[in-house]
């Protein structure tokens, strides 16, 4: 999701709220009150039921409960918000149990986003001073119950894997968590967080993870959810984006035993049964009559055409620092390359989905939840009842990669469209694999034209980019921030603000109108530009004659973290010492987004038109890394999907219709295609940045920069195609 | 038409239509949520169980077709293999998001059992049914490695 409209190195500032002790039963539970200064007047008192729930809470079974805000999908929250909490609590690891936040901005807001959801790569780094201060609150409690039953001053009391002592004497935390509850909540200002050498959990690869029961299949995902009385939906979509039903015939499927009901509902038709299978027969017997009338009817052939002609004409200017116009106008040498970027389906492993209960004014919703409040905000606004009456529970979401995050909650409304109509049932929506890759959201496909010249020492004097593609944040709820003076940043992240040292530059941006829906997709904008940058810069580095590294370098003078980067990944590969053989190549690109800076080194093998990456290097600067394993696996991950991209993902459309529908036809990377993978931790005690998305878009240039140094062929669409 | 299947060593009646996938009577109809739909069309191998000992994608196996096969799911996984497996999975801490992992354990084990000394190769070819989005296939190379390790530990000791 975005982030260009934070500064990443300030957002993270914790608030000055305070903790306060939350009713969780017996037992010690610490929240955090976004309110305002002065609600101590409620500390102190144990049996308080106040609003706030806690992040962190002790029960006398000794077991530590940290309750997650953000979703897990297999980026680490779990892991890495108790990592944090267990640091400052000197815990024992193994009584640590994570739990998914109800929704609730309030309590479990997100201050990146303005409201309770994952994303922007936002988890951990916001949550690194918070839950840090939450353990060492709930510590300075457990320490002063001990020293009032011992008698003993708290200094003299020392705490080590969730065990209390003071000479002979010890105490668990929750033979403690009673008692602690007792003692008065310290304030935040008096906490004293350890120093990085103090740090035990903190920076350590051999903690497990807590996102547990993946290994034998007990982890729970919204498909595994079964509720008394519950039925399963499936929904027809029209076949064209904008399409309606015109009409429809579902005797046949209302003759299959165990279908329920078949209905119509905006933008589709309901086929609730008995379960999966069943509705899914029944689905394909329906006989509907679509209305194309308003529907896109374009391939994206065309579309690409269109924005191929759009960016030979001047934009809105998104940026501008210096005279890049007039300087490209007067150069007779001008360096140009025009860059194609495919719709991309997420793909992510679970298909979209959600349960959900409606009962008058009350729902009720379980699904792996990435937007809390505002999916709650639109389902509490389609019931017309307040917020408070939508539950939200998330359970693990087998994937995202931004899908989940749908800007118009579009699978959550679908859902509760149709338990609303069946009050009091549960209702489980299931898409097939069809559904999720044909109904959108998708990646925006864009075309970016950038041009440059060179000065007398082969540096760029002047570039200019030109971008044309939608919007993701159009009408959105984060339209407001995101899009300033009709300029959407998430567009062009990446490209403004570069960090190469070139005096005139300017971005124009054309936002097209396209009726085709789209969404942010893992590293959003990144995935696009980052392309465009890495394979622009080294086109003029070879233009330059030049070793794309060095080439590098020198326009990062005066920038250290990635000059930083770009070295240590030179010494990690061995860049210097290597020498290209026959038919293999190697190549780099670097990008920094979500706060973190990657670089990545890849060796190619190229014979004929075929191509295979062999092995990546990538040096990744997350500033303290508070998993290292988690780090690397995310890293690895975004390798992985960036690659897919590389290779062979898109979506086409043909007079409107989706080509593609499952894996035989949008091919995404399998083991078969696997480069090995080597990944590097810049060593750093920084402030914790993004790593679930920045490793992602940095891939895709660093192939393309090898195929060209190695064929002479500098590559500017995805997927990479030599033929 | 009622079925009798026999799944992780037990045997159920279903009544349901001949042509339901056995992934959809096993998730369904018996409650074994472990094994996961992912496409449909075995193109992903979220759905993979063992029959009779081999990896089959179950969310195109029809019912009727399974009648008097030994169907082993992930929560049924007993064999030394799958046990090394799910071991090897913690230490290579493999699972990000999870959802494919089940189908890449009964794959990876069904691989080990008929080969515990994969190479390479043979591994790439066994687990390029098995999508995984997150991107855990070095982990999971690495995992099949270091379970074929533990297995050829034990038949040597």
């Amino acid at each position: 999701m975005n982030s260009h409209r934070f500064d990443y190195s300030a957002k993270f500032v914790p608030s000055r709220r305070q903790f306060l002790k939350v009713s969780a039963g017996a037992g010690l539970a610490l929240g955090l009150n976004l309110g305002v200064a002065g609600s101590s007047a409620q500390q102190g008192n144990s049996d308080s039921l106040l609003e706030y729930n806690a992040f962190v809470s002790i029960s006398p079974d000794n077991i530590v409960r940290v309750m997650i805000r953000n979703t897990e999908m297999g980026q680490g929250p779990y892991t890495g918000l108790a990592t944090c909490i267990a640091e400052e609590l000197d815990a024992d690891w193994n009584q640590i149990v994570c739990e998914h936040a109800p929704a609730n901005t309030e309590k479990y807001g997100n201050a990146a986003l303005g409201s309770q959801g994952t994303g922007g790569s936002s988890s951990v780094p916001g949550g690194y001073i918070e839950m840090r201060e939450a353990g060492a609150a709930a510590k300075a409690m457990l320490v002063a119950a001990a020293a009032e039953q011992w008698n003993v001053p708290e200094t003299e009391i020392e705490v080590n894997n969730g065990v209390l002592a003071h000479g002979n004497r010890t105490s668990s935390f929750g033979e403690l968590a009673v008692a602690a509850a007792r003692q008065s909540v310290p304030s935040r200002d008096s906490l004293q967080l350890k120093s990085a050498g103090e740090f035990k959990f903190i920076g350590n690869e051999e903690l497990s993870r807590k996102d547990i029961g993946k290994n034998d299949g007990t982890a729970i995902f919204t498909q595994d959810i079964k509720l008394p009385g519950m039925l399963t939906a499936v929904v027809v979509h029209p076949p064209r984006f904008g399409g309606k039903v015109q009409s429809f015939d579902a005797s046949d499927a209302l003759a299959i035993d165990g279908v329920q009901h078949v209905f119509d509902i905006e933008d589709g038709i309901a086929v609730v049964a008995n379960d999966y299978w069943t509705a899914l027969k029944a689905k394909g017997t329906l006989h509907v009559e679509w209305d194309d009338s308003e529907a896109e009817h374009r391939s994206t052939e065309n579309i690409l055409q269109q924005y191929h002609e759009i960016v030979q004409t001047p934009g809105a200017v998104a940026e501008s620092v210096g005279d890049a116009d007039s300087l490209l106008a007067a150069s007779d040498d001008v360096h140009e390359l025009e860059f194609e970027f495919p719709f991309l389906s997420h793909a992510q492993m679970e298909p979209l989905n959600c349960v959900a209960m409606v009962d008058g004014d009350r729902a009720e919703l379980t699904y792996g939840c990435q937007t809390q409040t505002r999916d709650q905000e639109v389902v509490a606004e389609l019931l017309g009842t307040d917020v408070s009456k939508v539950s939200i529970k998330t359970v693990f979401a087998g994937g995202g990669f931004g899908r989940r995050a749908n800007p118009f909650s579009d699978y959550v409304l679908e859902t509760v469209r149709i338990a609303q109509r069946l009050q009091g049932t549960p209702i489980k929506l299931v898409w097939s694999r069809e559904d999720d890759m044909e109904a959108g959201y998708w990646r925006p496909a864009y075309v970016h034209k950038l041009a440059a010249t060179l000065n007398s020492d082969n540096n760029p004097e002047a570039l200019q980019v030109r971008v044309a593609g939608q919007s993701i944040m159009e009408g959105t709820a984060l339209a407001e921030r995101a899009i300033v003076n009709g300029i959407d940043h998430s567009s062009m992240e990446g490209l403004v603000g570069m960090t190469y040292a070139i005096p005139n530059r300017q971005v124009e941006l054309h936002t097209t109108k396209v009726g085709i829906p789209v969404q942010w997709f893992r590293s959003v904008g990144n995935t696009r530009t980052a392309f465009s940058k890495e394979v622009f810069i080294d086109h003029l580095a070879e233009s330059a004659g030049e070793d794309p590294l060095n080439y590098r370098l020198k326009l990062f003078a005066g920038n250290a973290k990635e000059t930083e980067v770009l070295n240590f990944i030179a010494e990690k590969s061995d860049w210097r010492n290597f020498t290209a053989s026959a038919g293999k190549g190697r190549g780099l690109a670097i990008h920094s987004s979500f706060g973190s800076t990657v670089a990545q080194v890849v060796d190619v093998t190229v014979d004929g038109d075929n191509f295979t990456v062999d092995r990546v290097i990538a040096a990744v600067h997350v500033g303290t890394a508070v998993n290292p394993d988690i780090v690397k696996a995310q890293a690895e991950g975004s390798i992985v999907l960036g690659l897919s991209s590389a290779l062979s993902d898109q979506v086409t459309l043909t007079d409107g219709l989706v080509d593609q529908n499952n894996f035989h036809t949008y091919q995404v990377l399998r083991m078969n295609r696997m480069p090995e993978i080597e990944v590097h931790i810049v060593p750093s005690e920084a402030m914790p940045t993004g790593i679930g998305e920045p490793a992602t878009p940095v891939i895709a240039p660093a192939v393309a920069n090898v195929i060209a140094a190695a064929t002479g062929k500098r590559l500017t669409s995805l997927p990479l195609r030599l033929a | 038409m009622v079925y009798e299947l026999k799944v992780n060593g037990e045997t159920f009646e279903v009544d349901v239509d001949g042509d339901m996938p056995l992934l959809w009577v096993v998730r369904d109809h018996l409650d074994f949520t472990g094994s996961k739909f992912g496409c449909g069309l075995a193109q992903c191998g979220a759905c993979t169980m063992q029959v009779d000992g081999l990896a089959t994608r179950t969310c195109v196996l029809p019912v009727s077709s399974a009648v008097g096969r030994e169907i082993t799911t992930i929560e049924g996984l007993q064999s030394e293999a799958g046990k090394a497996v799910q071991a090897a999975w913690e230490t290579a801490q493999v699972p990000q998001c999870g959802y494919c992992q089940s189908g890449q354990i009964m794959s990876a084990t069904a691989l080990l059992e008929q080969n515990s000394n994969p190479s390479d190769r043979e591994i790439e070819t066994a687990m390029s049914g098995n999508i995984c989005r997150c991107g855990t296939y070095p982990r999971i190379k690495e995992g099949i490695k270091l379970a074929a390790q533990a297995i050829n530990a034990m038949e040597v000791a």
